[in-house]
């Protein structure tokens, strides 16, 4: 990344958070190459997205983890966020995380504690989800699916469920990463899902409106 | 020998942090909130003295590392430092208690709704 070699600039531009803001949360946009994770972040954060990095050493990791990234003791993840000021003392951050296999090890420390997951999937690349969702279900972090509109022949919502092997409780909903209100609709969704989970609703999850338009 | 990652310049991160490449304790989340509880000194190492400027207004941990241009485990080592040193504060993110012993840790149903009400809201 070359602004890690910058100079550190003598203020930001962007607006400030409220004094009186105390609670950071996060919720978490995994996705392949491409499909959305940036847009959708864009078209709800109240700030233009930035981007930043973290190395992570491969120390004290699996033997699984190595072999994704065989011969290297360090590997390094850019990652784009956002944020969105939900009162005066809440803070809501948005994060589009790769999604491919080799940075799944460093998802793991990096967006521990998140709220929950947004899997954003592109139709015509489902298999590129099946990674994201199998460890996120491995972990027990919540997710929804969203579809991202990108035109082309038209699967019902039963083919991607099948094609993804969502389990029922799994919300799926369709949105326009590029259309705030959309993508707020899918944040919407996430923790309607969350909030079913901690009531022990969530088998209700399938009949809830499945468009976030 | 391959070398690891694409770190452009790690004499200068070495130099930043004195030789350190990863924080003591893990006191920072990427969303914890960073506040300046003093100005900048002359003759202070100058990452320092910017994020004394950056954190007049809350800022995470994350954002102070794009606005830096350094990695975030190298920026919450300077934290450390700073927190050391009574010069920030930190209001750290606040999580329900874990379901199970060493599980998921969820948000609280009040949380939620407050996350609920300010998107909505929007």
């Amino acid at each position: 990344m070359d602004s890690a070699t910058s100079d550190p600039p003598a203020t930001p531009e962007r607006a400030p958070l409220a004094r009186t803001t105390d609670n950071g949360l996060k919720i978490v946009i995994v996705g392949g190459f491409g499909v959305g994770k940036t847009t959708m972040v864009q078209s709800v954060s109240d700030i233009r997205p930035l981007n930043t990095e973290e190395t992570m050493t491969l120390a004290g990791r699996g033997i699984d983890d190595r072999s994704a990234v065989p011969g290297k003791t360090a590997t390094t993840v850019a990652f784009d966020f956002g944020r969105i000021s939900l009162d005066e003392r809440t803070v809501l951050y948005l994060f589009g995380a790769p999604g491919q296999e080799r940075f799944w090890f460093l998802w793991d420390r990096l967006f521990s504690g998140s709220l929950g997951a947004i899997v954003l999937v592109d139709h015509r690349r489902l298999a590129d989800s099946w990674y994201a969702i199998d460890r996120l279900e491995h972990h027990g972090t919540p997710f929804i699916v969203a579809r991202n509109d990108f035109g082309g022949p038209p699967y019902t919502r039963a083919e991607v469920r099948d094609a993804l092997d969502l389990d029922p409780h799994v919300p799926l909903v369709d949105c326009d990463a590029r259309a705030r209100e959309s993508s707020k609709g899918v944040l919407i969704a996430l923790v309607e899902h969350l909030q079913r989970l901690a009531t022990g609703t969530a088998a209700t999850a399938p009949t809830a409106p499945e468009t976030a338009t | 020998m391959t070398r690891a990652g694409r770190d452009d310049d790690p004499d200068r991160l070495y130099t930043l942090t004195g030789g350190r490449s990863r924080p003591a304790s893990d006191e920072f989340d990427l969303v914890t909130l960073v506040v300046t509880e003093c100005e900048p000194t002359p003759g202070m190492q100058s990452e320092h003295a910017a994020i004394l400027r950056i954190c007049r207004t809350p800022t995470a941990v994350v954002e102070l590392s794009a606005d830096l241009g350094l990695p975030v485990g190298i920026t919450k080592i300077l934290l450390s430092d700073l927190l050391a040193a009574g010069r920030i504060t930190a209001r750290h993110p606040r999580y329900a208690p874990p379901r199970t012993p060493g599980g998921v840790r969820f948000a609280d149903p009040e949380t939620l709704e407050k996350v609920l009400v300010g998107l909505r809201d929007l």
